[in-house]
């Protein structure tokens, strides 16, 4: 593909490019006061539904000053609890990359029955309400569930303990690498990993050096969103942690523990650490879609 | 036979099995638990868990909530992506870069932020509050909520579809002498309706489980302002597993419903637009 063909194609991609075209087209341009209604209307409730909340989380937990704000999280239990936090996201990220891999190159490079319904299976956890997510684990493992007599013999804590919590967050983290890596790899095909295998490579040489690079940008988005939603997980984490101050609770949790005792401006304070963690997963999502549309052009 | 040419690639044992395990062993082996221990209800005791009274009106303001917020966004999110496809604005990066946040944002922080706003003293509720208008602690508290959590999925699936939309379309109907409200009614609309319903069905599902960002503002009084979700809580904290249980199990047949019908609404979209999902 030529150079210049290859620069329009990334113009193309830049939004306000694109809605200049449609405005300078009269048969998809409206009426001014049409375009300034929906404009007015569609920004005012961006503003009230979404950006009113981010500000206020900022702002109320800045409201009692700096000091109050710094030591809302130096203070032990709010230490703990970012710990935790780290412990779980470090554990369930993972073991949801390599099982988003294995996933997405089973499905996508080989033909097999019942594939679709194997891709419904591995969405279920999106549609699962958190707190049965929770509750699936008490059942499985609390005091009154399948493994709990056995469990309590050998004194092993799941439910109510560290190991229910990652529990949790695997089960909600479990579908995003996954589904953002299905989508690529299918429209990616086999062909460039059937060249590198008819050519000599092994099997992991395939993946490292032909699968990898062209799908390294997704991978990542689906990491990074992952992450965000273990370390922000409430509903399925609260149902088998327990709340045991300094033990079991996650940041989340030691937000509402804060919340419900009236400390707002240090709840805000933990909040805001949380909501700095969403901007920065937004951010790395512009910039990657940013690289991946980029690559897409050069490779045309 | 066409597999075999699949079979150019290592790995599918490998890869399949450990997907398979893996699935059973975190999602389908502990979902089953749920049936399972439901079935240790008999019918009578699982009927009269979830018709009790105050399981009732907590399904009444689940699924009205969810629905009302779902129509909400529909509306909305269907004017926010059509801003964002077709319209130039200063900040519209960063308007379209902000629309996941409640995909990001956790519901904990969400909820309290809401709460802080909407309260009686909130920056909006003392607002309100003279005009009779109560929100925070209320059913509408709960609505303002769900709106939150249920505005991306809107707009995620309903921006592509216009994004890719040939202006053609358009071109053709003017040129045909349709004016701009007929070529949006008859020609852009219904290649829009697949994908806006499936977005309102997926804000929906998300609103009925939602747990986090709504318990805050919600003030969870039984009868009035009580969701779904927390009746399940509130029954475990009662040491009432069965009855925790037998809720559930509402509440996975309804989401596996409309997952189902999400499905084929997705499925119906890519035959419409020609899209791959």
């Amino acid at each position: 593909m030529s150079g210049a063909a290859a620069v329009l194609k990334a113009s193309s991609g830049n939004a306000g490019g694109r809605s200049t075209r449609y405005e300078a087209n009269a048969a998809t341009r409206e009426p001014a006061w049409v375009k300034w209604s929906i404009l007015g209307v569609s920004l005012t409730f961006f503003a009230v539904f979404l950006l009113m909340p981010l500000v206020a989380v900022f702002v109320e937990a800045f409201r009692k000053g700096w000091d109050t704000y710094l030591a809302a999280l130096i203070e032990p239990d709010a230490l703990s609890a970012i710990k935790l936090t780290l412990i779980a996201a470090l554990i369930s990220v993972p073991l949801n990359l390599v099982f988003g891999v294995a996933a997405a190159w089973s499905i996508t490079k080989f033909d097999f029955p019942g594939k679709h319904l194997l891709i419904t299976f591995i969405d279920l956890p999106f549609s699962v309400s958190p707190v049965v997510a929770g509750l699936i684990y008490v059942l499985v493992f609390g005091a009154q569930g399948w493994f709990g007599p056995w469990l309590s013999d050998h004194d092993v804590k799941i439910i109510f303990a560290v190991p229910g919590i990652v529990l949790a967050t695997v089960f909600v983290t479990f579908p995003f690498v996954a589904r953002e890596l299905i989508p690529l790899m299918e429209a990616q095909g086999k062909d460039e990993e059937e060249a590198a295998v008819v050519l000599g490579a092994r099997g992991w040489q395939t993946f490292w050096h032909v699968t990898l690079p062209n799908v390294k940008w997704g991978l990542l988005y689906g990491v990074i969103l992952c992450n965000a939603r273990a370390m922000g997980e409430f509903g399925a984490v609260s149902v088998v942690s327990g709340h045991i101050r300094g033990l079991t609770n996650t940041m989340p949790l030691h937000v509402e523990i804060l919340y419900n005792e009236y400390q707002f401006a240090a709840a805000f304070a933990v909040a805001s650490v949380l909501a700095l963690l969403a901007l920065v997963t937004l951010a790395v999502k512009v910039w990657v879609e940013k690289r991946a549309g980029a690559a897409g052009a050069r490779e045309e | 036979m066409a597999s075999r040419s699949n079979r150019v690639l290592p790995g599918f044992g490998l890869s399949l099995g450990y997907t398979l395990v893996y699935l059973s062993l975190i999602v389908l082996i502990p979902l089953a638990a749920v049936f399972v221990k439901s079935s240790s209800l008999g019918f009578e005791q699982f009927w009269n868990v979830v018709t009790a009274p105050t399981v009732v009106a907590s399904y009444k303001l689940s699924f009205g909530a969810s629905l009302l917020a779902a129509s909400i966004n529909a509306v909305f999110g269907l004017m926010l992506a059509w801003a964002l496809v077709r319209y130039s604005f200063p900040g519209k990066r960063l308007v379209d870069a902000l629309v996941d946040l409640p995909f990001a944002l956790p519901t904990a922080v969400a909820g309290i932020a809401l709460t802080a706003l909407y309260a009686p003293n909130g920056w909006v509720g003392q607002h309100l509050e003279p005009l009779g208008i109560k929100v925070a602690f209320t059913p509408l508290g709960v609505l303002v909520a769900l709106i939150f959590i249920g505005l991306p999925f809107v707009v995620r699936t309903v921006q592509p579809i216009l994004e890719d939309l040939d202006t053609e379309y358009e071109e053709a109907a003017v040129s045909l002498g349709a004016n701009r409200w007929q070529a949006f009614r008859h020609v852009v609309f219904p290649t829009l309706m697949p994908a806006l319903l499936t977005g309102f069905a997926m804000a929906f599902a998300r609103a009925v489980g939602e747990y986090g960002s709504v318990i805050f503002i919600a003030g969870n009084i039984p009868m009035v302002s009580e969701i779904t979700p927390l009746m399940i809580i509130t029954k475990l904290e009662q040491y009432d597993y069965a009855g925790a249980t037998a809720i559930a199990v509402v509440m996975l047949v309804f989401s596996f419903t409309l997952l189902l019908a999400i499905n084929g609404l997705q499925a119906w979209t890519a035959k419409r637009t020609g899209r791959e999902r």
